[in-house]
C-alpha cells in the first residue's frame, strides 16, 4: 500500500522517517497489569490529571516514567546493501529490528519495507523440544514465513547444511546445544526473503559452522537481498558490512562506510570512562606524599579513549603529585577482566630514568605500554597505585580507577566467530608440519578409519 | 537489476515480481484504535495456523501411555459420572433418549468449546516467545488451539457413533444440520477466546478466572439436563449463551428428539455474531501492542 510514495527513489528497500519508540518504565518489565491496578488507574487518572493540572504539568506522560527507545530514528537502505547496526546495549538496534519485522509499532514516525521481510532476532524460534529435527524444520520454516513448499524443497539443503542427517528423525531435545542450534540457522539461513533482519545470531555454533553461515549471509547480500545485521562482533561488521550504522540512546549517532562508523563507536564515550582528573591535589585521592592527578587510557592517536582496538598497542598513564623531595616512589597499575579477576599488574621499577631513583618533588606522569593482541576482548577495568619503592606504604591505592573495553576486531581469532576463551589474547607463533602422509600409515598396515573409532 | 541474474526457485519468484513493477511499500506507523480485520493476511498465514495446530496435535499426548485415546477417556469418563449420579439417582431426565447417549452427546460438543476455550484465552500468553521475535496476525494463535480441539472431538466422536449404533438409534434427516451447530459451537469459542485471550495479555486475572467461568458455564448449558426443565420464562435469558443453541440443535440433529425452538437458536447465534465481531475488532485492535505487554 503505497502512501505517500512520490519522492521515494526506485531503488529503496527500507526507509525510515523519524522513526520514535516509547516505552513506559516499570510497564516494559511486568510487561502486563492486573485488572485491580487497571481499576485503581481508572479511578486515580482523573484525580491526578486535575493535580497535574493545577500544577502546571502536562497530563500525559509526565516525562520521568517514559523512555524513548528510539528517537527521530531517519535513514534509507538499498535494494541489497548490507548494513550493520553498531551500538552499546540499549541503544536501540533491537526496537529497531522489531519495528521493521513488524512485531511492534513505532509510537512516531514511520517505517517503510519493500518486499518480504524475513526476521531472524532468535536462533530457534519456533522449535519444539518434543519433535523431531524434520518436524521442527518445517514448524521454524512455517514461523519464519516460509510456505511449507518451499521448505519442502529446501529440506534436503538444510538438513546437510546443519549436518545432522543422522539425527533427524530425533526429538531435538536430544540434540547437543551445538545440532541444536545449527539445524535452528540452517532454517532460517534458508529463508531467502528480500529483505532480512538479523540480530546477534553468529555467536552460535563451532567455529567451521560459523564461517558457512557467514558465507551464507555473504551470498544473501551478493544476491541483491537487503541485509540489516545487528551484532557487537566489529569483525564481523567490518567484513560484511560497507556501511554500518551506529545507535546510542534511540538516536543515530554516525552513519557511513563501515570503518568510519565503527571507529567512531570505538572512540565514544562510554559511561565507565576510560580518563579520571583530579585538577585539585587537596581534593585528590592519596596522602601527605602523594596525590594522583589523573589516569587515562590513551589510544594510538594519542586522545584518551574508552574503547581499544584489540590489535593495536595502547598505553594507561597514571599521573600524580610527588609532594615530597627525594621520595623512592613505584608507580603500579593491576589490570582485571570483567570478571574481577587479576589478570596482570605492572610498575616502573625497572623504568630506565626513575625506576630506582629517588624522585624529587613534582608532577609526574608514568605511562605503560600495552602491546596489541595481548589482552583478550572485553571490559576492562584499571586500580592505579603508587607506593614507597619496597612496597612497604602504599600512599595511594585508586580502585577500579578507569575502565574500557577492548574491542574484537579480529586478529588472532580470524574467521572464527564465536568466544574465545582465555585471560589473554597473544599472538603466538605457530608451526604445523604434515610429519606423514596417510598412504605411509595405511601401507604400515593401520587403518585410520579404525584407529579413529 | 541484479535479481533477474539470480537462479532457483526464489529468484524465479523475485523476477516475477520485479518484472510486474516491484513489490510494493508496506508502511509501518504508529497504530492506534481500531484497524480494519485484514481477514486476507490471516489467510496468508493459513499455512502456519496449520503447523502451529499439527505441532500441538503431535506434543499433545506424547508420553501419554494411552495417547490419543485420552480424547475418548476423558469425556466418557463424564458421561460416566453423569450417568450414575444425574442419571440413575437423581433421575434427571433427557428426553427419552437413553441418558448415557444424552450426555455424551452433549459433552461431545461442550467439551469442544470448553476445552478450546481453555487453551485458546491462554494460548496468546503461553506462546511470548513467538510474539516477540516474529510477525504474523496473533489471531493464529488462539485459532491453532481451536483447531486442536476440533481433532479431540473427532477422536470422541467414534464412541459417540459407537454408542448409537449400541442403541439403536436411528438417524433422521436432521443430521444434514449438523455443521451448521457445529459451526456455532466454533464461531461461539473463536467469539469468545478472541476476548479472553487478548484480555489474557494485559490482565493475568483471566487465568484464574477461567476454571470458574467454564464450570459455571456448563451448568448455564443443557449439557447434563434437557432444556425443556428450563422454565418458559427463563428461556429468552437462557438463550442468551450461544452454547445453548449449539448443544440442542447438535444433540437433535444427532438423536432426533424434538427440535430446539427458533427462537432459541436465533438469540444464541445473533448473541454469538456480536459477540465474534467485537471480539474479533477487540483483538486487533490490541495485538499491535502484544509485543510491548506480554
Amino acid at each position: 500500500m503505497p502512501t505517500r510514495s512520490s519522492p521515494i527513489a526506485s531503488d529503496l528497500a527500507i526507509r525510515l522517517e523519524a522513526v520514535g519508540k516509547q516505552y513506559r518504565i516499570g510497564r516494559v518489565r511486568p510487561g502486563y497489569y492486573s485488572l485491580r491496578e487497571t481499576l485503581a488507574d481508572s479511578v486515580m487518572r482523573p484525580v491526578r490529571a486535575l493535580r497535574e493540572r493545577r500544577n502546571g504539568h502536562q497530563a500525559v506522560d509526565a516525562g520521568e516514567d517514559v523512555i524513548w527507545a528510539l528517537r527521530d530514528v531517519s535513514f534509507d537502505v538499498r535494494q541489497g546493501e548490507v548494513i550493520g547496526l553498531i551500538g552499546r546495549n540499549g541503544g536501540g538496534k533491537s526496537t529497531l529490528l522489531k519495528i521493521l519485522a513488524r512485531i511492534t509499532a513505532p509510537t512516531t514516525g514511520r517505517a517503510g519495507v519493500r518486499g518480504r521481510v524475513g526476521s531472524l532476532l532468535e536462533v530457534g524460534t519456533g522449535f519444539h523440544p518434543d519433535l523431531s529435527g524434520r518436524d521442527n524444520v518445517f514448524l521454524a520454516g512455517a514461523v519464519l514465513g516460509m510456505r511449507r513448499a518451499e521448505i519442502a524443497r529446501k529440506f534436503d539443503q538444510i538438513v546437510e547444511f546443519a549436518g545432522v542427517e543422522q539425527f533427524i528423525e530425533t526429538p531435538v531435545k536430544r540434540y547437543s546445544s551445538g545440532m541444536y542450534l545449527r539445524l535452528a540457522f540452517a532454517v532460517a539461513a534458508h529463508l531467502e526473503p528480500e529483505i532480512l533482519l538479523v540480530d546477534e545470531v553468529l555467536a552460535v555454533g563451532d567455529a567451521e559452522f560459523q564461517r558457512r553461515c557467514l558465507g551464507k549471509l555473504q551470498s544473501v547480500g551478493n544476491l541483491g537481498r537487503t541485509v540489516l545485521f545487528v551484532s557487537h562482533n566489529m569483525a564481523a561488521v567490518l567484513r560484511l558490512c560497507p556501511r554500518a550504522v551506529y545507535l546510542d540512546h534511540g538516536r543515530v549517532v554516525a552513519d557511513g562506510p563501515a570503518a568510519d562508523v565503527v571507529g567512531a563507536y570505538l572512540d565514544a564515550g562510554l559511561e565507565v570512562g576510560g580518563e579520571r582528573r583530579w585538577p585539585e591535589p587537596r581534593k585528590a585521592p592519596g596522602d601527605d606524599v602523594v596525590r594522583l592527578r589523573a589516569v587515562r587510557v590513551v589510544g594510538p592517536d594519542g586522545q584518551p579513549t574508552t574503547s581499544v582496538d584489540i590489535q593495536q598497542p595502547f598505553t594507561i598513564e597514571i599521573e600524580y603529585w610527588n609532594l615530597k623531595d627525594r621520595e623512592p616512589l613505584v608507580a603500579t597499575a593491576v589490570i582485571r577482566d570483567a570478571h574481577g579477576q587479576d589478570l596482570f599488574s605492572s610498575r616502573d621499577n625497572l623504568e630506565p630514568q626513575w625506576g630506582n631513583r629517588p624522585r624529587p618533588a613534582g608532577l609526574y606522569r608514568s605511562v605503560c605500554t600495552i602491546p596489541g593482541n595481548f589482552l583478550n576482548s572485553g571490559r576492562i577495568t584499571v586500580d592505579a597505585a603508587v607506593s614507597h619503592r619496597d612496597l612497604t606504604v602504599w600512599h595511594v591505592w585508586e580502585q577500579s580507577a578507569i575502565a574500557f573495553d577492548v574491542v574484537d576486531t579480529g586478529g588472532v581469532r580470524g574467521d572464527y566467530q564465536g568466544p574465545w576463551a582465555g585471560a589473554i589474547r597473544p599472538y603466538l607463533h605457530w608451526v604445523t608440519r604434515l610429519e606423514e602422509p596417510a598412504a605411509e600409515l595405511v601401507t604400515a598396515g593401520q587403518s585410520i578409519d579404525g584407529a579413529s573409532r | 537489476m541484479r535479481w533477474t541474474a539470480q537462479t532457483g526457485p526464489a529468484g524465479e519468484a523475485l523476477a516475477r515480481r520485479e518484472r510486474s513493477g516491484g513489490p510494493s511499500w508496506v508502511w509501518i506507523e504508529p497504530r492506534r484504535g481500531w484497524a480494519p480485520l485484514d481477514l486476507r493476511a490471516l489467510w496468508n498465514y493459513r499455512e502456519l495456523l496449520h503447523f502451529l495446530a499439527w505441532r500441538d496435535v503431535k506434543v499433545r499426548y506424547k508420553q501419554a501411555v494411552l495417547g490419543g485415546l485420552w480424547a475418548i477417556l476423558q469425556p466418557a469418563l463424564t458421561a460416566a459420572v453423569l450417568t450414575i449420579f444425574l442419571g440413575r439417582l437423581a433421575h434427571v431426565p433427557s428426553d427419552g433418549v437413553p441418558y448415557p447417549l444424552f450426555v455424551y452427546a452433549g459433552l461431545i460438543i461442550w467439551q469442544l468449546f470448553s476445552q478450546a476455550l481453555s487453551q485458546a484465552s491462554s494460548s496468546v500468553v503461553t506462546s511470548s516467545s513467538l510474539i516477540t521475535k516474529v510477525y504474523f496476525p496473533r489471531l493464529v494463535i488462539p485459532l491453532s488451539s481451536i483447531l486442536v480441539s476440533l481433532v479431540d472431538t473427532a477422536i470422541a466422536s467414534t464412541l459417540l457413533l459407537a454408542m448409537m449404533v449400541y442403541y439403536r438409534v436411528s438417524i433422521t434427516p436432521a443430521i444434514v444440520t449438523l455443521p451448521i451447530f457445529l459451526l456455532l459451537a466454533v464461531l461461539a469459542v473463536v467469539a469468545v477466546s478472541s476476548w479472553l485471550s487478548a484480555l489474557h495479555v494485559q490482565y493475568r486475572d483471566v487465568r484464574w478466572l477461567m476454571p470458574f467461568l467454564i464450570q459455571a458455564w456448563m451448568f448455564a448449558t443443557p449439557v447434563m439436563y434437557p432444556s425443556s426443565i428450563v422454565p418458559d420464562a427463563w428461556r429468552p435469558v437462557f438463550g442468551l449463551n450461544p452454547m445453548v443453541g449449539a448443544v440442542e440443535g447438535f444433540r437433535w440433529a444427532l438423536l432426533g428428539q424434538q427440535p430446539p425452538s427458533l427462537l432459541l437458536l436465533a438469540v444464541s447465534s445473533a448473541v454469538t455474531l456480536v459477540v465474534l465481531i467485537g471480539g474479533l475488532y477487540y483483538f486487533r485492535r490490541v495485538e499491535q501492542t502484544f509485543a510491548d505487554t506480554i
